[in-house]
């Protein structure tokens, strides 16, 4: 009689709590990661309505909505942003694939290690401005050195991530590998890369940020076309609304891919055992 | 029945920078097909080592290990290895952990596959993370990623020493009963006196320093074995004793 109480009590008692945390679970991470930015818009928008600040120079979050709706209309917002975004994205592939190859290699083999690794190590300290003239004066002003220097951006991150991540794999398992007689491609495939996945989507994430940066710079040491010249265009016609568009929409579309790859990690990385937080 | 194992002669020694310690020294050792040979012995007396030479993980000794009159330079399929942890592959769930290099795609290994999840009594847990698998159940899994490849000799290094009591006699007796369904060749390495006896047709005792064979024990009992017969205690007893001649050597506070 006690035990079947008990036990319907305890049913009833963690269904709903379940039904409960789970529904809102996915919009939370929304809901609270928004507070801050519509505070500080809110504030903003106060403020240049109110006349505290001047709108010529820091522009009111209405004036930049508005602008956003004339440049789409006017499709230069669309057109600047897919020339943007195909040139970080050709950027990114090139970069970033040759930065997971690398860390591969160099991962796997101690040799290839002593080798290749000073040389990145020292190249990746030199600041990428500073080799922009350069890439210029080679490559010209026209897509390649654009998207070489993207690629240059994302190669590092990537690099140094897979490496580590393959570094990190557990020794114990390269022993399990040679006890069930993994061949070279497989023990690659079935240990190497998804070990050190977490490490690489890591690594993918930085070079992804790295590669919109490196945009920006490229874009605004000379372009015809792009978000970063379109900022650069409207800096010398004082159109701060236009500005504020072109700095928001690096902000938006880097979030997002940014959020892409989470999801994946998410998808993937679904076996871990760690932290939640 | 034939000799499936034949170490002869086998001496180790590991080296350092200042010292050499000698691990094993003159082994001989023959195992017959079908048999279920227990290694015991205390710490450092070198078991675990013999197991990792038989396995060829270490090829670094003088002798020779042999197994079905070839010697052993690799590791390979026919040596099944089961480590003292799992080792299973974290992002692989059951099905895919005992498959590993396997495409489970193909109908043959599929079914082999969901012959194994049956014998180790995994049903249900095809699909599970080994996160969410208890230390039982993820030993089994590594047992039937073993069983998978038709290992010729399964080599277990203190395979349930990590493992509760209870678990662990529970793993005793699927061990037997996968050991009596397949008939595959077993070789245990343990510091457990009761699991040696309950399981083996044969116990190895091992001494240390350098690590040798000390005795070589039949253990002439019916499956399936009472832990509290008298037989059983008898030949725990006479285990016990062979052990015990070394540790009275040995400083009293030495563990």
């Amino acid at each position: 009689m006690t035990t079947t109480t008990i036990a319907a009590h305890s049913e009833q008692a963690v269904r709903p709590q379940v039904h409960k945390r789970k529904r809102p679970r996915s919009w939370r991470p929304l809901r609270r990661g928004i507070i801050i930015p519509a505070l500080i818009i809110a504030l903003w928008q106060t403020l240049s309505s109110t006349g505290s600040i001047s709108e010529t120079l820091y522009s009111s979050p209405w004036n930049i909505f508005n602008e956003y709706i004339d440049l789409t209309r006017t499709g230069e917002l669309p057109h600047h942003l897919r020339i943007s975004v195909v040139r970080a994205a050709f950027g990114f592939l090139l970069g970033g694939s040759l930065g997971l190859l690398t860390g591969l290699f160099v991962g796997m083999s101690k040799r290839f290690e002593e080798h290749v690794n000073p040389t990145v190590q020292m190249l990746r300290t030199v600041p990428l401005l500073a080799i922009t003239p350069l890439f210029i004066m080679w490559f010209g002003f026209g897509e390649l050195s654009k998207v070489l220097l993207i690629s240059l951006g994302a190669f590092f991150p990537l690099y140094v991530n897979t490496f580590l991540g393959v570094r990190n794999v557990d020794r114990k398992l390269f022993e399990v590998a040679r006890v069930l007689e993994f061949s070279q491609l497989r023990q690659l495939a079935r240990l190497v890369l998804p070990a050190s996945l977490p490490n690489v989507l890591l690594g993918i994430r930085l070079s992804l940020s790295t590669s919109w940066l490196c945009l920006v710079v490229a874009e605004l040491l000379g372009a015809e076309s792009g978000v970063g010249y379109m900022i650069q265009d409207a800096r010398s016609f004082v159109q701060t609304d236009v500005v504020f568009v072109g700095i928001t929409i690096f902000a938006i579309v880097g979030k997002l891919s940014d959020s892409i790859v989470r999801v994946l990690e998410q998808r993937l990385l679904r076996w871990q055992d760690s932290f939640k937080g | 029945m034939s000799a499936i194992l034949s170490i002869t002669d086998v001496s180790k020694t590991f080296h350092n920078e200042t010292s050499s310690t000698h691990v094993l020294s003159r082994l001989n050792l023959t195992v017959n097909e079908g048999d279920f040979v227990t290694v015991i012995g205390p710490s450092g007396c070198g078991k675990s080592t013999l197991l990792k030479l038989i396995a060829g993980l270490d090829t670094d000794y003088t002798g020779a290990v042999n197994i079905e009159g070839k010697k052993v330079e690799r590791p390979s399929q026919d040596k099944g290895f089961i480590f003292q942890e799992h080792r299973l592959f974290p992002w692989l769930n059951v099905e895919g952990n005992i498959a590993a290099d396997l495409p489970l795609r193909k109908p043959e290994v599929r079914k082999r596959v969901d012959e194994l999840i049956r014998l180790v009594k995994l049903e249900g847990f095809e699909k599970a993370y080994p996160r969410q698998l208890s230390g039982g159940m993820s030993q089994r899994v590594a047992i039937a990623r073993a069983l998978l490849r038709n290992p010729k000799v399964l080599l277990l290094d203190e395979p349930f020493g990590a493992l509760d009591a209870f678990t662990r006699a529970h793993l005793q007796d699927a061990l037997l009963d996968i050991w009596q369904t397949n008939r595959t060749t077993m070789v245990l390495v343990t510091h457990d006196i009761d699991e040696a006896v309950f399981l083996s047709n044969r116990v190895i005792v091992m001494d240390a320093r350098p690590g040798r064979i000390k005795a070589v024990i039949p253990v002439d009992l019916p499956y399936p074995r009472r832990r509290t017969g008298t037989a059983f205690q008898d030949i725990r007893t006479h285990l016990l004793r062979s052990l015990e001649h070394h540790e009275s050597e040995e400083p009293s506070y030495t563990i």
